[in-house]
């Protein structure tokens, strides 16, 4: 296994750390998806969680929210252990998480505009209509699909789809973006779309990302700091061109094909 | 030589037979535990439902708009199994009075069969169809898309969400879907009687009501409720523990159905029971 290492991030002032991972292990019966994860998300960084299929990648941000529960280890988010806080707490900590689904779960029953609604009137309960709609306009302009407003999800393409989930998601203002696999499925047009929404997402509203592909053009264009995950563990923690340089044939075959 | 022969051939055979019984015995172990976790489970979901109804932050608006979905879309599919329900009994009933000749009393014979027990059970097994798979089906297919999980990120309890104003729907618009279906089966008795005769609609109804207490009414109406409730838990659990596989969609709305049938069954069963001992 390539080393480990505990990296500064260069080139940004801040290393607060916003989300930290100690020693997280989970199983599904006899499989274990993670067996010992330690990693650290710093104020204002987009970190790219690389890893093949079946990798724990997606288990991994699920057990951030809580989605699911952790076996062992911890997970501070924001200064909170997330596996021990009550559900109310929960809650209010998970209003400050944005949560980009891979297949982003836009609510079916529901037009764009009910979809974008729906967390707005649950989290900032004291907004008038009129200043809903300034933020739905807001977002979607920032998304670039203005035009789509009451329009049902199965009339939209793949990609219309994970923008509307991405304006969704930052609808609420977030300090945290999770966004699982945010390019699968998506041509390559659209998936540079999509990077280059992440990156504007990060700098409009000063996110702290984590974003897990196995997509290399994704990481590239998105990452201040990448983590491969590899049978459950971190197998490299580093910047990309650490990767691009690395001699281990692991890491070689993921990058080059 | 000749008498170690048979026991050589005996012993492996009772080796197999007790190899095969523990196997059994396991696999049917197992299955008896996978039922009893699957009853519990069921009863843990139904308790967390019951009180998040009591909850505050009750979502209205969602509540409304599965009484539309479930009582207003509904309607179509009522009317013509309550009329059907009404002209065939009123038909099948008519010869056998007709030979005691008591064809005076089909009127109220038909009118009490279908209130009291027809009526609800035709139509909760209806509803159990329709609504019992439809609320199966929209809910596995938002789990195995993530909707749920988005709720649920998004500080929005998906159980109140999702399953309460399912369950009170289904409990309050089912009897309300019972009630229609007994006037119309009452409507179809009726044309049922005129087909072979003339019997004015006031008259009809007069004598359909002549001998009605309400005893006879009310058991019948206070079972829907439960009928309904049984549907909305049942479709609503399938479709919450789907798995996350496509194919996870269509079992959740196939045993919603199945089960709820069954259990409407049981809840009559039981209605009628108690019934029974009260009158």
């Amino acid at each position: 296994m390539e080393q480990v290492n505990n990296i500064s991030i260069s080139g940004m002032n801040n290393t607060e750390t916003i989300v930290e991972i100690s020693n997280l292990k989970k199983s599904f019966g006899n499989q274990k998806v993670l067996k010992d994860v330690t990693l650290q998300l710093y104020k204002g960084e987009n970190l790219v969680v690389l890893g093949k299929s079946g990798s724990g990648k997606s288990v991994l941000i699920k057990c951030i929210v809580r989605l699911l529960n952790p076996d062992e280890g911890s997970i501070r988010v924001l200064g909170e252990d997330v596996s021990v806080i009550k559900r109310e707490e929960l809650s209010n900590l998970r209003m400050k998480i944005g949560f980009l689904f891979q297949s982003g779960a836009l609510y079916d029953s529901m037009t764009v505009k009910e979809n974008l609604e729906f967390p707005l009137r649950r989290i900032k309960k004291k907004m008038t209509q009129k200043l809903i709609d300034e933020k739905i306009a807001e977002v979607l302009e920032n998304v670039g699909l203005l035009d789509v407003l009451h329009k049902m999800p199965s009339q939209l393409s793949g990609g219309m789809r994970k923008r509307i989930s991405l304006a969704r998601t930052i609808i609420v203002d977030p300090q945290i973006m999770l966004y699982d696999e945010p390019t699968t499925g998506l041509d390559p047009v659209t998936s540079d779309e999509i990077s280059l929404l992440i990156n504007q997402v990060q700098k409009k509203y000063k996110t702290s990302s984590i974003i897990i592909t196995h997509d290399i053009e994704c990481a590239r264009a998105t990452a201040d700091r990448l983590v491969m995950l590899h049978e459950g563990q971190v197998y490299k923690n580093g910047k990309i061109g650490d990767y691009e340089n690395s001699d281990d044939p692991f890491i070689k075959s993921f990058f080059k094909g | 030589m000749k008498t170690k022969l048979p026991v050589i051939k005996i012993v492996p055979k009772i080796r197999d037979a007790s190899i095969k019984i523990s196997e059994k015995t396991m696999v049917k172990t197992v299955e008896a535990n996978e039922f009893l976790i699957g009853v519990a489970d069921f009863f843990l979901f139904f308790s967390q439902a019951v009180r998040e109804t009591f909850s505050r932050n009750f979502e209205f608006k969602e509540f409304l708009r599965q009484c539309h979905q479930i009582g207003f879309k509904s309607l179509p599919l009522i009317s013509i199994t309550g009329a059907i329900m009404g002209l065939v009994l009123t038909i099948q009933t008519r010869p056998v009075l007709d030979s005691f000749g008591a064809v005076s009393l089909l009127p109220s014979m038909v009118a009490i069969s279908l209130v009291r027990e027809i009526g609800p059970v035709i139509t909760a097994l209806i509803c159990a169809g329709k609504v019992g798979s439809g609320i199966g089906a929209e809910l596995g297919s938002m789990k195995v898309t993530e909707q749920i999980d988005a709720m649920e990120v998004s500080s929005t309890n998906p159980m109140r969400f999702l399953v309460v104003t399912r369950v009170l729907a289904a409990t309050l618009m089912i009897p309300l879907l019972v009630l229609y279906a007994d006037a119309l089966g009452i409507m179809g008795s009726w044309i049922g009687v005129n087909i072979k005769g003339d019997v004015s609609f006031v008259l009809f109804i007069s004598q359909a009501f002549s001998v009605f207490e309400l005893i006879d009414f009310l058991p019948a109406v206070v079972k829907t409720f439960f009928f309904g409730a049984v549907i909305g838990v049942v479709g609503s659990y399938k479709g919450y523990t789907a798995g996350r596989g496509t194919e996870s969609v269509g079992v959740a709305a196939n045993s919603a159905v199945v089960l709820a049938s069954l259990l409407v069954i049981i809840v009559d069963m039981i209605a009628v029971q108690i019934t029974d001992m009260l009158i």
